[in-house]
C-alpha cells in the first residue's frame, strides 16, 4: 500500500504584517498536513494566528501583510507566489472557506440566492448553454444546495437578503456557498462560535454529513476543545503564531504533552467532573511584535528552564504526534 | 415596497410644502422696497393712478389677507400676473423652464457619469498619483466659486480661443420645431445634427461650471465609501469564492458604496438648482434662474414666489426620490 499524499501541506509558513507599532509576525513557522477525507481541528486562543494562517492558504493576505516564507502545497501544487488568475480558479472550486462571522461575510445588498449562484456560474463547467439556460440550471442547483443545508422553502427564500435570516441560517447559507462547487477542502473558520449550543451541533453535524458524502477534507478552526474532541480526526494547537502541538485528537486530548495544551484542558469545565475547579492559565499571550527567539509560552509556563530561551523546534514524539517543547514528557501530570 | 407606505410618505410632504409657502411669501413681503415705486420710476403719475395700480397688483390688502389669497390661488396653480410681463406667472415660468431643465439635466448626468467611475478608480488606486491628483482636483472643484470659474472658462474658450459661444442657448440660424423644448432632443427629432452640435457648444461651458462642484463632491463620497466597503468581510468572502476582481468591484462593492452617494447626489442636486441662478446669469442662459435673479431686483413678487415655490417642491421631491432609491439599493432599509 502506497502512502496517501496530503491534500494540503503547509510547511514553515511565515506571515507578517507591517503595522504602525512594528512588524507583527502573525504566523511563525506553521507546518500542517491534511489528508484526503480528514477533519483537522485547529485550536488556540484569540489572536493566535488561526485565521491568518488559513487566509494565507486562500491567498487572501493583502498589504500591509505578506507571506514571508514557507510553502503551501495543495495536491502537490505550490500556492505561495501563484498568480492571482490561477488562484482564482482554485478558490471556491477546490478550496472553499467559510468566515468567522456570517453576518458580515454575506453581502447585505445581494440576495442569498444570487450569492450562491455566483460561485456556481464562476466555476461549474457543467452549467453551460445560453445565458438563460445557465441561470435556470444554476437556480436549480442553488435550491438543491439550500435544501442540503436545510433551509426551509428554498424556492422562495433564495430571493431574501441575508438580514432576513436567523444567525444559524446565515451560517448555513455561508456553508452552502462554500460547498456549492463540491470543493476538496473546506476551511471552516469558527463556524459555530456565534451560535447557541443546539444550532452549533446542527451545523457541525451538517458539515460532518457533507464531508462524508462528498469525501472532502475539513479544517475546523475553533476555540472549543469539546468540538475538536467530537468531530476531528487530528488536532493542531496554536499559540502566538506557532503550532505548539499536533497529533491524533484522542491521543492529544488524552495525554497532552505541551504545558499550554495541558493548561488549556484544565481550563475547560468538565461536566463529568463538576466539583473539580477549573484553572485558567495565568498570564497573557505575548505581543506578536519583536518576539524573542525562545519559547512563546515561557512567561506562563510552570516548568520552564534556561534552555527555553533558545529557539525551540517542533519535535516528533511518535504516534504521529509533534510538540514544540524541550521536555515534553517530563511534565505530564 | 408597498403602495400604502408610498402614499403615506407623500402625504407627509404637505406640511413641509405649506411651511415653504409661508417662508416664501413673507420673505418677499418683508424685503424693503416697493414694486409699485420701482414700476413707476420717474414717470409723472397721479395719486389715483398709483392707487389703482396698487389695487390691480393686489398690494392694497394687508399681508395676512394677501397670504391667504396667495395660498388659495397657488393650490389651483394660479400665481397671478407677473408685474412686469403682464402675463400669468405660470406662462412666463413655463417658457423659461425647459432651458433650465436642459442645463441642469446635462450637468447632473455629466457629474454623475464622471464622478462615480473616477471615485471608484481613486479608491482602487488608493495613494497612487492618480488618487492624489484627483483629490486635489476635487478640492478645487468644491471650492472654486461658480461665477469666477465660469468667467474664467468664458475668457479662455469664448474670448481667447474663440471656439465656443459667449452666451445664449442656440444660434439664430439653428431653430427647430419645439417638441420637448429640450434643444438636444428636439434637434435629433428634427434630424438636424448641426443644431444639435450648436446647442451642445452653447451648453458645454455652463454645464461644466454648474456640474463641477457636484462632480467633485460625489467623487469624494464615492471614493470614501468605496474604500470603506472594500475592507468589509463580504468583499474578502467574495474573493474567497473565486470571483473576478471586476465583478467584485461592480456587483459586490459598488452597490453598497453607492448608498451614501445617492443621498449626497440628491442634496447636491438641490444646491445645483441654486447654482443655476449664478451660472445662467454669467452665461446669459435664458432659463428660470436668470429670470428669478432679474425678478428679485425689480420686486416682481408673484414671479419670485412661484419660482421659489417651484424650487422648493423640486427639492422636496428629489429627497423623496432619493429615499426610494435608497431602499432599492439597501434592502435593510424599509420605506
Ligand atoms: N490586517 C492585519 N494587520 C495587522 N495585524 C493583523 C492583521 N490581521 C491579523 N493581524 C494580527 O495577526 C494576529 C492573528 O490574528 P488572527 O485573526 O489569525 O487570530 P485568530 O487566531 O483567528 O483569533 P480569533 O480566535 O479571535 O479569530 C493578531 O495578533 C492580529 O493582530
Ligand atoms: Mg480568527
Amino acid at each position: 500500500m502506497t502512502e496517501a499524499q496530503p491534500i494540503l501541506s503547509i510547511s514553515n509558513l511565515q506571515t507578517r504584517f507591517a503595522t504602525r507599532y512594528g512588524l507583527v509576525t502573525a504566523v511563525d513557522g506553521v507546518s500542517l498536513d491534511v489528508m484526503p477525507g480528514e477533519c483537522v481541528g485547529v485550536v488556540g486562543e484569540s489572536g493566535s494566528g488561526k485565521s491568518v494562517t488559513f487566509a494565507s492558504v486562500m491567498g487572501l493576505i493583502k498589504p500591509p501583510g505578506w507571506i514571508d516564507g514557507g510553502s503551501i502545497k495543495f495536491e502537490g501544487q505550490e500556492l505561495v507566489g501563484m498568480s492571482e488568475r490561477s488562484y482564482r480558479s482554485l478558490r471556491g472550486k477546490y478550496i472553499a472557506m467559510t468566515m468567522q462571522d456570517a453576518l458580515t461575510a454575506l453581502n447585505p445588498a445581494l440576495t442569498v440566492g444570487f450569492q450562491i449562484m455566483e460561485v456556481l456560474l464562476a466555476h461549474d463547467s457543467q452549467i453551460s448553454g445560453s445565458a438563460r439556460n445557465r441561470i435556470r440550471e444554476a437556480r436549480a442547483r442553488v435550491i438543491e444546495m439550500m435544501m442540503l443545508v436545510r433551509i426551509p422553502s428554498p424556492e422562495t427564500r433564495l430571493n431574501d437578503y441575508p438580514h432576513q435570516f436567523s444567525g444559524g441560517m446565515r451560517q448555513r447559507m455561508m456553508i452552502a456557498i462554500a460547498l456549492a462547487c463540491r470543493p476538496k477542502l473546506l476551511i471552516a473558520d469558527e463556524p459555530t462560535t456565534a451560535l447557541d449550543v443546539t444550532i452549533q451541533a446542527q451545523v457541525l453535524e451538517l458539515i460532518t454529513d457533507i464531508r462524508q458524502t462528498l469525501g472532502m477534507s475539513v479544517i475546523l478552526i475553533t476555540h472549543d476543545l469539546g468540538v475538536v474532541a467530537e468531530y476531528c480526526d487530528r488536532v493542531a494547537v496554536m499559540y502566538a503564531g506557532q503550532v505548539i502541538e499536533s497529533g491524533p485528537t484522542k491521543s492529544v486530548i488524552g495525554q497532552p504533552s505541551h504545558p499550554y495544551t495541558q493548561g488549556l484542558l484544565r481550563s475547560i469545565p468538565n461536566l463529568a467532573n463538576l466539583d473539580k475547579r477549573i484553572r485558567p492559565i495565568e498570564g497573557q499571550v505575548p505581543e506578536l511584535i519583536d518576539l524573542t527567539p525562545g519559547c512563546r509560552f515561557i512567561g506562563r509556563c510552570d516548568v520552564r528552564e534556561v534552555a527555553c530561551t533558545q529557539r525551540v523546534e517542533m519535535r516528533n514524539i511518535g504516534q504521529g504526534r509533534t510538540v514544540r517543547c524541550i521536555q515534553p514528557k517530563g511534565n505530564v501530570q | 415596497m408597498n403602495f400604502g407606505k408610498l402614499i403615506e410618505r407623500l402625504a407627509q410632504l404637505i406640511p413641509v410644502l405649506l411651511g415653504v409657502m409661508v417662508i416664501v411669501f413673507f420673505m418677499m413681503a418683508l424685503t424693503p422696497g416697493d414694486p409699485v415705486d420701482i414700476m413707476i420710476g420717474e414717470q409723472p403719475i397721479s395719486a389715483e393712478q398709483e392707487a389703482n395700480l396698487r389695487h390691480d397688483m393686489g398690494l392694497d390688502l394687508p399681508p395676512v389677507e394677501r397670504f391667504i389669497k396667495f395660498l388659495g390661488n397657488a393650490v389651483t396653480g394660479n400665481f397671478g400676473l407677473s408685474f412686469f410681463h403682464r402675463r400669468p406667472v405660470i406662462d412666463v415660468i413655463a417658457e423659461r423652464l425647459p432651458a433650465t431643465i436642459e442645463l441642469s439635466l446635462v450637468s447632473i448626468i455629466l457629474a454623475i457619469l464622471t464622478s462615480i467611475p473616477l471615485g471608484v478608480l481613486a479608491a482602487v488606486k488608493k495613494n497612487t498619483i492618480f488618487d492624489r491628483v484627483s483629490t486635489v482636483g476635487s478640492l478645487f472643484g468644491v471650492s472654486l466659486p461658480g461665477f469666477w470659474f465660469g468667467i474664467l472658462l468664458l475668457m479662455l474658450f469664448a474670448v481667447h480661443l474663440r471656439i465656443l459661444p459667449v452666451s445664449g442657448r442656440i444660434g439664430y440660424a439653428y431653430e427647430v420645431d419645439a417638441v420637448t423644448h429640450l434643444l438636444l432632443i428636439d434637434s435629433l427629432i428634427a434630424g438636424r445634427l448641426d443644431t444639435f452640435a450648436n446647442a451642445l457648444s452653447h451648453l458645454f461651458l455652463p454645464a461644466l461650471t454648474l456640474g463641477l462642484p457636484m462632480a467633485a463632491i460625489l467623487m469624494r463620497v464615492t471614493r470614501t465609501s468605496m474604500l470603506e466597503v472594500m475592507s468589509q468581510d463580504y468583499i474578502i468572502f467574495a474573493e474567497a469564492k473565486g470571483i473576478s476582481r471586476t465583478r467584485i468591484l461592480i456587483r459586490h462593492a459598488l452597490k453598497n458604496a453607492l448608498i451614501p452617494t445617492v443621498t449626497v447626489a440628491a442634496l447636491e442636486t438641490g444646491s445645483l438648482l441654486g447654482g443655476n441662478m449664478i451660472v445662467e446669469t454669467v452665461f446669459g442662459w435664458p432659463g428660470l434662474g436668470r429670470l428669478v435673479v432679474e425678478s428679485i431686483f425689480v420686486h416682481n413678487y408673484p414671479l419670485v414666489q412661484a419660482a421659489v415655490l417651484f424650487y422648493a417642491v423640486t427639492y422636496v421631491f428629489l429627497n423623496f426620490f432619493a429615499d426610494i432609491l435608497y431602499t432599492v439599493l439597501n434592502p435593510r432599509v424599509k420605506l
